[in-house]
């Protein structure tokens, strides 16, 4: 199933896993992962004709609680592990470019 | 070495009780002990002394004032870094999240301090509990007890590791796909990885959510008895933990001198894998104990055994790729911030400066199983896969109570002797994975010592919720063979590290 995957393959994977990597770490992973699902193709082998996916080892079912407000953590606290707060919001880099965030994104 | 800090959990908590020792000269004494040799294990990643100190203080305060003493009242315990402590510096031995502060305690954690046990710190892992060796850890390598140039097993290496040298009374692990049972086996200690959903996931950074689980590593089988008995149970904020009552687990500890009844499997597969033949001498010789003992062995056959770690190398990765998108930068851990930068570079850059080499291969391997397009040919044929080797074990367990094999198939290797690639690392749990992706609870307990002088560990397997029997066995060996004398010491233990 898995061919030798190319740069461009690790690059495009990497992208959709929200990853930075270097060069050296997207040559490494190609040779890597090539390698690894090589060893899963085994499992093209194996006979699952009507088997059923198993999603979860114990049979589930959706418990329901009472819709009872309770105590949660207070807003600050949650915030506090956050690189950047404001507000009581997380802050992230500007989302929607306005005249003053384009300016201020350029500098 | 001050022989209080040598007994059993156990032991400890019924001399607290009996104010015989305090909470604080118990808890001083471990202090004392990781302040001595943990410079040459690396088992700890924090230590709370001031805050341990504080707990047993005000447990010894409580006894004082004539208030019932909890099941764990004064003993000491430590973590794996990747239980969530309120208050208590967490990172899931990763960068991304160092200088965490976590706003709440995990169940597991809870329920320990609810039975008074004092927490001395957290314990070393592999990055996120991905790998087999603790070498993964972004913080540094922890070193096997028993021989100082070798690998305390992984993921839960930290955990093992303290128990076995004396550092803490017990830990907590988790085990994904062997992360107790491997490292108790390299370490020469017990590890209980109870069945999937018996011990609730609330406050466990997630790795793979529908095999993680959380467990006791100890010195005997009683004080994982103990230290079940306490973690386990419904809980509320975990919708997948079980509504079964929790049974008295150390009432399996008493009469277990007869076994007469008791079906034990060989599972073929596992013996016909390339183990060290000190590791299968050592298991026939616990299957001639178990005989003698009264048990019938039976050989069994679990036929897909051989496709447990391709489908489990397919779906815990896939489960760890979508859990590990919250590290990006926004909530809680590092980011990479730089002007001009766009939200989609920062959760990109934060991503790719604060995961460590084996998490930044699996969550591509997780990513590309679930890419549209291989979804089927890779994650859904792997989940299909996953049933036929539930079946397996549901069959087996037609014929017989438990299962019986090595744990791991070598002793604990050298320091860097498999970093170098992935999938030989990745053999190292070749005994464990079924377990998990059955959801079974398995036991791994000390069987003896290859020639050079490592511990090897045994598994045992039991259907779900059946730890109860899982106990009653492995506690049955533990007495047979002398493994540990009346208050709970270990007879054979790993050599006095050099302060």
């Amino acid at each position: 199933m898995a061919d030798s995957l190319t740069r461009d393959d690790v690059t495009q994977i990497a992208h959709l896993a929200r990853l930075a990597l270097s060069d050296a770490e997207i040559e490494g992973l190609r040779t890597e992962l090539s390698a690894i699902l090589t060893h899963m193709d085994a499992l093209g082998a194996v006979d699952v004709d009507g088997v059923e996916p198993m999603t979860h080892p114990v049979p589930i079912e959706h418990p329901l609680r009472p819709d009872h407000i309770e105590p949660s953590l207070e807003a600050e606290i949650a915030l506090a592990g956050s690189h950047a707060h404001t507000d009581g919001c997380f802050q992230v880099p500007h989302i929607i470019k306005t005249a003053t965030s384009a300016t201020a994104q350029e500098k | 070495m001050d022989e209080l800090i040598q007994l059993s959990a156990a032991e400890q908590a019924r001399r607290v009780a009996a104010r015989a020792v305090s909470a604080r000269e118990l808890t001083q004494a471990y202090l004392d002990r990781v302040a001595r040799v943990d410079d040459h294990i690396g088992a700890y990643l924090t230590v709370d002394g001031e805050a341990a100190l504080r707990q047993a203080d005000a447990c010894d305060a409580a006894l004082a004032r004539g208030v019932e003493p909890g099941p764990l009242a004064g003993v000491p315990i430590a973590l794996k870094d990747l239980l969530v402590t309120e208050g208590l510096h967490t990172t899931a031995g990763s960068r991304i999240l160092e200088g965490w502060i976590p706003p709440y305690d995990g169940t597991a954690v809870a329920r320990l301090r609810q039975a008074g046990a004092v927490i001395l710190g957290k314990l070393n892992l592999d990055e996120f509990a991905m790998g087999s060796s603790n070498e993964h850890s972004a913080y540094r390598a922890c070193k096997n007890p028993w021989d100082l140039e070798r690998v305390p097993g992984g993921s839960s290496g930290g955990s093992a590791a303290a128990v076995a040298s004396f550092q803490c009374a017990a830990a907590l692990g988790t085990d994904t796909g062997g992360s107790i049972r491997q490292p108790a086996a390299l370490c020469g200690v017990v590890g209980l990885k109870p069945t999937y959903g018996r011990v609730s996931r609330y406050g466990v950074i997630a790795f793979a959510s529908s095999l993680d689980q959380v467990g006791p590593m100890t010195r005997t089988v009683e004080d994982s008895a103990l230290l079940c008995e306490v973690i386990a149970g419904v809980d509320p904020r975990d919708a997948t933990s079980i509504p079964a009552p929790v049974p008295r687990y150390r009432d399996a500890l008493a009469d277990t001198g007869d076994l007469s009844g008791l079906r034990i499997g060989l599972p073929r597969e596992y013996f016909a894998a390339d183990a060290d033949a000190a590791i299968l001498d050592a298991i026939d010789r616990a299957r001639a104990v178990y005989s003698q003992l009264g048990a019938e062995i039976i050989d069994v056959s679990l036929p897909h055994s051989e496709h447990a770690l391709p489908t489990y190398y397919l779906l815990a990765p896939a489960e760890a790729s979508s859990n590990l998108a919250r590290y990006d930068g926004v909530r809680f851990g590092a980011r990479q911030a730089r002007p001009g930068q766009s939200l989609l570079d920062m959760y990109r850059e934060t991503r790719g400066a604060g995961f460590g080499p084996e998490v930044k291969r699996r969550i591509m391997l997780g990513t590309f199983a679930l890419r549209a397009g291989y979804y089927d040919a890779y994650y859904l044929r792997a989940q299909k896969v996953r049933a036929l080797i539930a079946r397996d074990f549901a069959r087996a367990f037609e014929r017989v109570d438990l299962l019986l094999s090595p744990t791991t198939p070598s002793v604990a290797f050298r320091l860097g002797e498999k970093t170098r690639d992935p999938l030989d690392m990745y053999r190292a749990d070749i005994f464990t994975l079924g377990c998990n992706l059955a959801g079974l609870p398995g036991i791994s307990v000390p069987c003896g010592l290859s020639g050079d002088g490592l511990p090897i560990g045994m598994q045992l397997l039991a259907r779900p919720l059946d730890e109860l029997r899982l106990i009653r066995a492995a506690r049955a060996y533990e007495r047979e063979v002398g493994a540990v004398s009346e208050h709970g010491v270990p007879t054979q233990r790993p050599p006095e590290v050099a302060s």
